[in-house]
């Protein structure tokens, strides 16, 4: 049930901050053109994107992410609730197997996840069962066994028979035998934890977990920054960050120049030549649909691990793309611009030259931009598989020792990488094909 | 002229077709839809090679696109991703004119059509009119002997095109080209031909040709004074019924047929 709290928190920001947004800011700003538009319903172009909104939903995402890891970025009030730290205690009644009883005390103690453990000392107390002592690590729960220092023994058959005055039928000499309540293990809430027996009897101790999440699942944010400098400046696995950054991106690099340094001609050839046409189409029809990382293994067959099998699997994921823009880019040409060209006296080369290649930059573009898309993506799953340097090599091998914190780094960092490309190829498409979609 | 469909039959797109052109002739097609008159000009260019018969100009037979022959297409012709300037240069430049003399030919074709602020501008900058006033220029700075036009002022807007029609004519009579117009509107096949041909469809073929005064009238006047002409208006009721008979059988044909 927990798990609905922060998506209803979302929810409840979404909501909130459009009412407040709306009410305060837009009866102050709306003056443009669109405010006077009465149908903005299915109007397309009405809708713009609200910046505030944007604004607001990335902070919200690092809020709920700082609430529900306990960040020192979020002020603590506004933190979810979080595990018990500190000591406990209560008592409980041991039966022998000959009726004797006697009670003793459980003083149990949470300490943080990192630091020394300091046993709390008790009196042992009076009578046959002695007082115990138990300390377990936050986020977990011990287990006692308590008859290590009493003169019953579960051996002989003592057991537990009340928890913090409640009373208690389990009996672990009877395991198995139907289901009467000698089988059912209690459940036992004492303040700040909940105890229950286990199979042979013994206590287990679960202090209130709080709703917040374990850094092994979920790091706080200021620690994924941490980590983002840590590896900066002493890097990863033998490399720095720079070179795990940049061996992906030369991978990416070297493939794509690769693929579009075969592909563009290929496709113009397949635009141009009805023999080129026939012979290349099966094979690029074919090779389109397969996902390029279904060739990883293959390539790794053939190629191994190293630089040559990953740039040879990207060369092969753009050069499909590639070959493809460049032939719709020269299909694309109107038959008027051509025969233009013919009777104003240029000759083939020429037509090359002035009308067919800067007619098919446009869509040269757009299939760079999605095969830039498309490798990155790719050596991110290749380096996952096998890589000595590489981001995917790095967030690969800090999940096998739980270094969650560098996971996440380097989820974000990808996303980043990925996000800026494709921006550099739209700044690049704006400033090199200005005429794209205006012919 | 015979188009062989992928299913056998076959259509006949032109049939009988005989035209012979004076030089600094200006002459203008009309009929209805689907009689040819494109098919026409694409073989007149070379862009296609007719089934029967032949092109022969200059003494030579026409067997492909050739500089001689220029072209100006309704829209979309003009090469995007080039300055207004670099359109009109196009041709010299292919025959590797030198740059000082392209700029000369191509400033004084761009003021001759009124584009002399608009020099440098791409061409997606500019208005349906002007684009096509830069395809015009285009053409000329080619010096082709024969203009073909394909419904060049199609998709201008009415009051566009009356001042177009104007400079088509002034630019006629300056350059003295032979030109060839394909137009489906009667009032700009009247007023831009000085020889008017009419043509009926299935098979396509020459129905009637006309010597008009208009062209000659309207150099440098006023067009809506030529239409005030008596003879004008007769000649466009004669024509109008005559297409709309020609489509009036069309369709019958073709509701008998299904």
């Amino acid at each position: 049930m927990t798990s609905v709290v922060p998506f209803v928190i979302y929810v409840g920001i979404f909501v909130g901050s459009y009412l407040v947004v709306s009410r305060i800011v837009r009866h102050v700003t709306r003056t443009d053109f669109t405010a006077l538009k009465t149908v903005t319903f299915g109007d397309e172009s009405a809708v713009v994107s609200d910046r505030v909104a944007s604004v607001i939903s990335v902070l919200t995402l690092f809020l709920l992410w700082g609430m529900f890891t306990g960040s020192a970025l979020v002020p603590s009030f506004l933190h979810a609730p979080g595990p018990y730290l500190g000591d406990g205690r209560f008592d409980y009644v041991v039966e022998s197997a000959d009726g004797a009883r006697d009670s003793a005390s459980v003083l149990w103690r949470v300490e943080p996840v990192d630091g020394e453990v300091q046993v709390p000392e008790v009196e042992p107390g009076e009578g046959a069962a002695k007082n115990d002592t138990l300390t377990i690590r936050e986020y977990r729960s011990g287990q006692l066994a308590w008859d290590r220092n009493d003169e019953f023994s579960r051996k002989d058959g003592a057991r537990i028979v009340e928890i913090d005055g409640q009373k208690v039928d389990f009996d672990p000499q009877r395991r198995g035998e139907g289901d009467g309540p000698a089988q059912v293990k209690p459940v036992v809430r004492v303040p700040n934890a909940t105890v229950t027996l286990s199979d042979k009897g013994a206590l287990i101790i679960t202090p209130y977990q709080g709703w917040q999440m374990e850094p092994i699942w979920l790091p706080p944010p200021e620690d994924v920054a941490r980590r983002f400098v840590e590896i900066a400046r002493q890097g990863y696995r033998g490399s720095t960050l720079a070179e795990h950054v940049g061996y992906s991106l030369m991978r990416v690099i070297v493939g794509f120049f690769f693929g579009a340094l075969v592909g563009i001609p290929l496709g113009y050839a397949m635009g141009l030549s009805n023999w080129f046409r026939g012979w290349f189409d099966p094979i690029v029809e074919f090779m389109r649909p397969v996902p390029p990382l279904a060739l990883i293994p293959l390539v790794i067959i053939w190629a191994g691990i190293g630089e040559t099998g990953k740039i040879v699997l990207l060369f092969l994921a753009a050069l499909w793309i590639m070959a493809i823009a460049a032939r719709s880019g020269v299909s694309g040409v109107r038959i008027s611009k051509v025969h233009a060209a013919y009777s104003l006296g240029a000759s083939k080369g020429q037509i090359m030259r002035f009308v067919i290649v800067p007619n098919s930059l446009p869509e040269i573009f757009t299939g760079a931009r999605v095969a830039m898309g498309v490798c990155w993506g790719t050596v991110v799953a290749a380096e996952l598989v096998a890589a000595e340097k590489g981001v995917g090599m790095m967030i690969m091998v800090a999940s096998k020792f739980q270094n969650t914190d560098i996971v996440i780094m380097g989820i974000v960092l990808i996303g980043i990488i990925g996000f800026g490309i494709d921006m550099l190829m739209r700044w690049a498409e704006r400033v090199l094909v200005p005429w794209k979609g205006r012919g | 002229m015979r188009f062989d469909l992928p299913n056998g039959s076959s259509v006949q797109a032109l049939k009988d077709v005989s035209l012979h052109l004076k030089e600094g002739e200006l002459m203008s097609v009309l009929g209805p839809s689907g009689c040819g008159k494109t098919t026409l000009l694409n073989i007149v260019a070379g862009f296609l090679a007719p089934t029967e018969g032949q092109i022969v100009m200059n003494g030579h037979r026409v067997t492909g696109p050739d500089a001689e022959r220029g072209m100006v297409f309704q829209q979309g012709a003009l090469f995007e991703w080039m300055s207004v300037r670099e359109n009109v240069g196009f041709g010299p430049r292919m025959k590797g004119m030198a740059r000082a003399e392209t700029k000369q030919i191509v400033d004084h074709l761009l003021d001759v059509v009124g584009l002399q602020d608009f020099k440098e501008k791409a061409v997606y900058e500019l208005s349906g009119g002007m684009q096509q006033r830069v395809a015009l220029a285009r053409c000329l700075a080619n010096d082709p002997d024969v203009i073909l036009m394909d419904e060049p002022l199609g998709a201008l807007d009415a009051l566009t095109r009356e001042k177009m029609q104007s400079l088509v004519l002034a630019l006629w009579k300056e350059t003295g080209k032979t030109i060839i117009l394909i137009t489906h509107s009667v009032e700009e096949a009247l007023l831009l031909g000085e020889r008017l041909i009419v043509m009926a469809p299935r098979p396509g073929r020459i129905h009637q040709e006309y010597r008009l005064p208009f062209a000659d009238l309207g150099v440098g006047a006023d067009l809506r004074e030529v239409k005030k002409h008596p003879d004008y208006r007769v000649r466009r009721e004669e024509i109008l019924n005559m297409i709309w008979n020609m489509e009036e059988e069309i369709m019958g044909r073709t509701e008998a047929a299904s």
